[in-house]
């Protein structure tokens, strides 16, 4: 089902962790709120939960108004961050939970639920308690508690972030695969930026209570809207760089007017390459540094106008390398006194 | 402080241990073997603690004694007044303090008190509190026209005059330990309840009852451990006497009697075997039940 916030505001002892947001969640998509911590995106999944009301503005699912229902009649689905598995009910009871409060008779409780597990691949431990599983094993079992009576909505808090580093990668493709088999409309929050860009069809950048950007995760990456969202996304973090003389930008093809407007320039560490003439280059300096982890090599170059990070420029180099540095013109971001991005490619120009 | 054991260490850990350890086994663990001796003799001089004769005498005269059955009657009606009525009403109290954090910890001073205070000040004022004539619970009874009660005085009240007090008594304690069980049941579980589409009753009987049995088990063990046990309560609000015609005799009253008013040391000590028999039975079958329905 669709979802739609219009205006909604959330206070807490007078801090004011939502200011006024608007925004539409798509049917049948999978949609992730991005932000660092402190940053309202629990709030907002809380505020379409129904287990928090804003202080103003209204939400809708599809045409209905639901802001003054409680989560018990808005009838989502939610998984939390601790999964909030029953601890003395076994898998299956878990699952039937919900089916149970809406007095399904027992014998479908236990046909949904098996379907459930299988859907979730969790059918050989249904007589199991919580306690006894893995962290993934227990993920499974929350979406399927989350799924079983069938919501029009299904909310993941974070749900990923107690589980290592492999497992993670693993259960972010299921949720992807149960999303799509599924169809349910899916609002995934997450602090995790490359989470985020693998599992969704759109992520809301969130940020001291204001919806930063809310696009397409490659219109994030390639064409953030402002300075927060280009150094929230990417590892390595994008490289920042004040606008100044040591700056050389002449030989790019970039329209003078704009080019006084800018405060900052940022250029991410993948779209650095090597130059021989020291007229194409914007910069030149010292390797500082050579981090190599399997195949990515990660070279800190030390320039007068701060550390250059640049990811594609291969094992040639060494500590001491004197390098001289170039881009691309549509791969350069300018930034104004604002923040605001004001150059994104030589097509906006 | 994770040195290896040895016989050094024990050593010195057993001197400093001593002083409780000596303490204990004078006052607790010595008395528990010796009554256990002095329930067989049948022949004896308390004062050179010469026996003459064992044998199972004490044993068949308590069991001849209908009064030594009056007094296991009165006690289980006790306990199974008490443990029942004292924790429904203290884990409804906990629940409601648990959902009002501002005056929490003032009301839970409040209920705490009757725990803290002497059981002997505590019947005087009961002790009017149930008087026939000018009593407050009469009066109030008179309001929903409930004719005046002569609670101490008419024996078929007087074990519900005793049940009445001592949940009274007993309600602060309960409540901190249930507020302790509800502190750890994680919030969560609520609102995962909540959006699951349980109302407040299923959710109490969902989630709070089992994440909190563990308590409730504890709880009882200890009420039931404690209601068997009840002797002061009795003294003090029937005036030394074992309620009126001996209507609130309980098993401790029974043994004070037969040990301190009659000196029948053996007869007495048979007696106090008998109830720890019936408590660790008890203590057992809790043990035994909660095995099937305690969520741990």
């Amino acid at each position: 089902m669709q979802v739609t916030f219009e205006n909604v505001k959330k206070v807490f002892d007078k801090n004011v962790v939502l200011d006024d947001i608007s925004f539409e969640i798509p049917e049948s998509e999978l949609v992730t709120i991005l932000g660092p911590s402190g940053c309202g995106k629990s709030t907002t999944l809380m505020l379409i939960s129904g287990l928090m009301f804003p202080e103003n503005g209204r939400i809708l699912f599809g045409d209905k108004d639901v802001t003054e229902m409680d989560a018990m009649e808005r009838k989502v689905g939610m998984v939390f961050q601790n999964y909030a598995l029953y601890p003395h009910l076994s898998v299956l009871e878990n699952i039937m939970f919900p089916l149970k409060m809406l007095k399904m008779p027992k014998d479908e409780r236990v046909e949904r639920a098996m379907e459930l597990a299988k859907l979730v691949k969790i059918e050989g431990q249904v007589n199991q308690k919580p306690g006894e599983l893995s962290g993934g094993q227990q993920q499974r079992v929350a979406i399927a508690r989350a799924l079983a009576k069938e919501p029009s909505l299904l909310l993941m808090d974070e749900p990923l972030s107690n589980l290592d580093a492999r497992l993670r990668i693993e259960m972010r493709e299921e949720i992807r695969r149960i999303q799509e088999e599924t169809n349910v409309t899916t609002v995934f929050v997450t602090h995790d930026q490359e989470e985020a860009l693998s599992i969704s069809d759109k992520i809301m950048v969130l940020d001291k209570g204001y919806i930063q950007q809310y696009s397409s995760p490659t219109d994030l990456y390639n064409k953030p809207e402002n300075l927060f969202v280009a150094q929230f996304l990417g590892t390595p973090i994008i490289n920042t760089l004040t606008m100044t003389e040591a700056l050389n930008l002449s030989s790019l093809a970039i329209d003078p007017t704009i080019l006084k407007k800018a405060k900052t320039v940022a250029i991410r560490p993948e779209n650095i390459f090597e130059v021989k003439d020291e007229s194409e280059a914007f910069i030149k300096g010292t390797v500082r540094f050579v981090e190599v982890i399997g195949k990515n090599v990660t070279v800190h170059v030390d320039t007068e106008i701060g550390d250059i990070v640049a990811t594609d420029l291969g094992f040639i180099h060494e500590r001491g390398d004197e390098i001289m540095l170039g881009v691309n013109e549509e791969d350069l971001l300018l930034f104004d006194d604002q923040d605001l991005t004001i150059q994104r490619g030589v097509s906006n120009a | 402080m994770h040195n290896k054991p040895s016989w050094k260490s024990t050593f010195q850990s057993l001197l400093y241990l001593a002083p409780a350890l000596i303490l204990i086994g004078i006052f607790n663990i010595y008395p528990i073997f010796k009554s256990l001796a002095m329930s067989f003799y049948t022949d004896y001089n308390i004062f050179t603690g010469e026996v003459k004769s064992y044998g199972l005498d004490n044993f068949s005269r308590i069991f001849a004694d209908p009064n030594f059955f009056r007094a296991i009657k009165n006690t289980f009606f006790f306990v199974l007044g008490v443990v029942p009525i004292s924790i429904v009403i203290s884990l409804a109290i906990a629940i409601l303090l648990n959902r009002i954090p501002k005056l929490s910890d003032f009301f839970r001073s409040v209920y705490f008190l009757p725990f803290v205070t002497s059981t002997v000040a505590v019947s005087i004022v009961w002790n009017w509190l149930y008087h026939t004539r000018f009593g407050l619970i009469n009066y109030f009874l008179s309001f929903v026209g409930v004719d005046p009660i002569a609670w101490l005085t008419n024996p078929n009240y007087s074990i519900m005059a005793l049940v009445i007090m001592s949940v009274w008594k007993g309600l602060g304690y309960n409540i901190i330990l249930f507020l302790v069980g509800l502190n750890n049941i994680n919030k969560t579980y609520y609102q995962a309840a909540e959006v699951d589409g349980a109302k407040s009753w299923q959710q109490f009987t969902n989630i709070t009852v089992p994440l909190l049995s563990p308590y409730i088990l504890l709880v009882s063990i200890i009420g039931v451990i404690n209601s068997f046990k009840v002797f002061t309560e009795v003294y003090s609000l029937f005036a030394g006497r074992p309620g009126p015609a001996g209507s609130a005799l309980t098993m401790v009253f029974y043994i004070y009697e037969k040990f301190y008013t009659e000196y029948q040391y053996g007869v007495a000590s048979a007696a106090g075997i008998v109830l720890f028999l019936i408590i660790l039975v008890f203590t057992l079958l809790q043990r035994l039940i909660s095995n099937r329905f305690v969520h741990n």
